[in-house]
């Protein structure tokens, strides 16, 4: 079961860790904020992408799963 | 064995201990909150500091209260850990400290359950962990002489001083802060002025 | 026992099949109630909820408010949610260059009204709401409609007028949500959709006025009446803005897949470009405009849509850099400024774009435009930054050799004056998104 990334936008303040921690799959744009890829969740960076959606200062990360 | 005595220095200590520790949480809380960093520390480095040194001052918190349960001398009843004003000793103090130790809970329970809370009541409830400090503060100077004079007294105004100018940042920014109908405008302003050639 | 559902053939003779208009009063005078019920009869509820969903599906309904998304599908998934259904209808059109809305709540508030009630009545909605742009004389108007309905014990529903600030935004699904809640105008980040949890959590059904008049219409005289003009796949007519080259022009209705060259009489008065959609929309050249309908079929390979049934013919003394740039700087303005890359990437898309305008663009106007433009493509919680992107992109394709003749300092307009209406007011303060 596979898993993506989605970023709120309106809580995003750009603080910049989940681009940190998961660098495969979220870069970050000219003014900080994060920009996420479309793939889903590579199962090695599982429990790091877990670590950003907690780690967020602005819980702005979630982790859906695919339908 | 351990004698009543050494429980009650033990707590005594682990209580200077949580506040120094306590100030530092703090301090950083607000460094991550600005977005500020660490020398040589990615973001998520300073995050994990401020998580972990609040699960290692509930640790010394623990310690902190069971040896004063613990110490049969003075009569602390286990459950005026968290109902307030309920102690034979010091009613009041301990109280208070036990006021603290509520607010601090609910801090950290709901931090530990952040990711399954909804954004604004885990932020809601954050909000209690400024309340909580100076209550801490005030639990600490008077449940015992130990911080009101000598280096202990230095050390607290130290910490304390630390959390007030950290806090008067944090006040500072949330003034200067530009609201949301003016951040558009601004920026336009700012990208209508820059770039572009005459 | 469901009872079954048959299209209903058409009642009176005067709403023939095939005549237009259909929605706009025909003696263009304002129908008042009276006249409202000459013509249409009575609300024809259908007894219970559902009922008319198979009704609204055969005439293959779409939305009138820009997405063009199947009404019965709508319908029947917030008659599917858990809760009691809320129902809204979106008369806000915060597009400056549509009026369309506003025309059909002044001339035919009851075919609205009408379809409020039945819509609430398919859902199971307990609640309902008419969202309008803030204009005193229409809310007088519309409350003393709802009066006149009242004394007629016409709705089974009270409704209660909401009116909306005059932000472009103003009408997104989710940021009408907050407004009918009682707070701001601003958009929400969704999941969840509004139609799983709108006003106050509620499953809500969010209706373009337009779409609710002709369910209103379409209950009455059936799916075969509807479809009796427009095309196959896009059947009906709809309500256009239309803004010719010499200036004239306003509302019209018109059948679904009507040549656009007709619409904006483009033989007698050419275009240098036409804007299809609104400031959401994309420009089209006037030989692509010349060839094709005013019907998504037409107007999807080419990157447009019908949208909200704008309409606007750029007369040949202006300049498409100038006015777009007018227009980006418009949308910049009207950003909720609530998401870092729409906050930070519109201005600078409108700075440039105007300093482009001005003649006195950076060399690197092109490259910035086209990173920024896809740095805030589906970035925002709206898709604001989407259609501003979308409006950019058609610009600089349309309107590529204005482009290179600003860069090298010259213009190829006649006159500057303004052509697109642009409000002059900007948002300042919190005030201005309730």
């Amino acid at each position: 079961m596979s898993e993506r990334l989605r970023v709120n936008p309106i809580l995003c303040s750009g603080h910049g860790l989940c681009a940190e921690l998961v660098p495969e799959q979220i870069s970050v744009d000219e003014w900080g904020y994060p920009i996420l890829s479309d793939e889903p969740v590579l199962p090695r960076l599982q429990k790091l992408a877990r670590r950003a959606v907690t780690d967020c200062p602005a819980l702005a990360l979630t982790l859906v799963r695919d339908p | 064995m351990i004698t009543g005595t050494a429980l009650w220095y033990a707590s005594r200590a682990t209580g200077v201990v949580c506040l120094v520790l306590f100030s530092l949480v703090a301090i950083l809380g607000i460094v991550v909150n600005r977005q500020g960093r660490l020398p040589g520390l990615p973001r998520f480095a300073v995050t994990g500091l401020h998580r972990n040194l609040s699960l290692l001052t509930v640790a010394f918190l623990g310690i902190h209260i069971v040896t004063a349960i613990a110490d049969g001398y003075v009569h602390i009843p286990w459950f005026s850990t968290i109902l307030p004003f309920t102690s034979g000793y010091e009613r009041f103090w301990i109280g208070v400290g036990t006021v603290a130790v509520d607010l601090v809970a609910a801090v950290i329970i709901t931090s530990l359950l952040r990711d399954k809370l909804k954004p604004a009541v885990w932020r809601a409830l954050h909000w209690l962990s400024y309340a909580s400090y100076p209550v801490a503060v005030v639990h600490s100077m008077g449940a015992s002489k130990d911080l009101r004079s000598g280096w202990l007294l230095a050390l607290t105004m130290a910490t304390v001083f630390g959390v007030v100018t950290a806090i008067g940042y944090r006040v500072n920014d949330a003034f200067a802060a530009v609201s949301r109908p003016r951040r558009v405008p601004l920026q336009l302003a700012g990208a209508d002025k820059t770039g572009g050639v005459r | 026992m469901t009872p079954a559902v048959r299209d209903t053939a058409p009642a009176r003779a005067n709403v023939g099949a095939a005549k237009l208009p259909r929605l706009l009063p025909a003696s263009r005078q304002p129908m008042e109630l009276e006249d409202h019920l000459k013509a249409h009869g009575k609300t024809p509820y259908r007894g219970g909820p559902r009922m008319l969903i198979h009704t609204i599906e055969s005439a293959d309904l779409t939305g009138r408010g820009g997405a063009a998304f199947p009404t019965h599908r709508k319908l029947t998934a917030v008659a599917d949610q858990k809760g009691v259904p809320v129902v809204v209808g979106n008369g806000a059109e915060g597009e400056p260059a549509s009026d369309k809305d506003k025309v059909l709540l002044w001339s035919s508030p009851h075919l609205v009204l009408d379809g409020l009630q039945l819509a609430a009545e398919s859902v199971g909605g307990s609640q309902v709401h008419l969202y309008v742009h803030r204009h005193p004389e229409l809310l007088r108007r519309l409350r003393s409609a709802l009066a006149d309905r009242a004394t007629a014990g016409l709705d089974r529903i009270a409704v209660d007028l909401v009116t909306a600030p005059p932000r472009f935004l103003a009408g997104e699904e989710s940021a009408l949500a907050s407004r009918v809640e009682g707070g701001a105008a601003l958009p929400r980040f969704t999941p969840p959709r509004i139609y799983e949890r709108g006003v106050h959590g509620a499953p809500t059904l969010v209706q373009n006025v337009e779409t609710l008049a002709h369910l209103a219409l379409i209950s009455r005289y059936g799916p075969a009446w509807f479809r009796a003009i427009g095309t196959e796949a896009e059947p009906g007519s709809m309500l256009a803005t239309v803004r010719l080259a010499n200036g004239t022009g306003g509302v019209t209705e018109t059948a679904m897949g009507t040549p656009i060259a007709e619409l904006l009489k483009l033989t007698q008065h050419p275009a240098k470009a036409v804007l299809v959609g609104g400031y959401h929309g994309a420009w089209l050249s006037p030989e692509q405009a010349g060839q094709i309908t005013l019907s998504n079929a037409d107007l999807r390979p080419l990157g447009a849509a019908v949208g909200a049934g704008v309409l606007a013919a750029l007369p040949t003394d202006r300049c498409g850099i100038v006015e777009s740039a007018r227009v980006v700087r418009y949308l910049a303005l009207e950003s909720a400024g609530q998401c870092g890359p729409c906050l930070n990437g519109l201005p600078r898309i409108a700075a440039t774009l105007t300093q482009l305008a001005d003649h006195r663009s950076a060399p690197s106007a092109r490259t910035d435009l086209q990173r920024w433009s896809t740095l805030v493509d589906r970035r925002g919680a709206c898709h604001h930054p989407d259609g501003t992107v979308r409006f950019l992109r058609s610009a600089l394709t349309v309107f590529a050799d204005e482009v290179a003749l600003h860069e090298a300092g010259r213009c190829s307009a006649g006159t500057t004056e303004p052509f697109l209406p642009i409000p002059a007011a900007a948002p300042a303060y919190e005030e201005d998104w309730s």
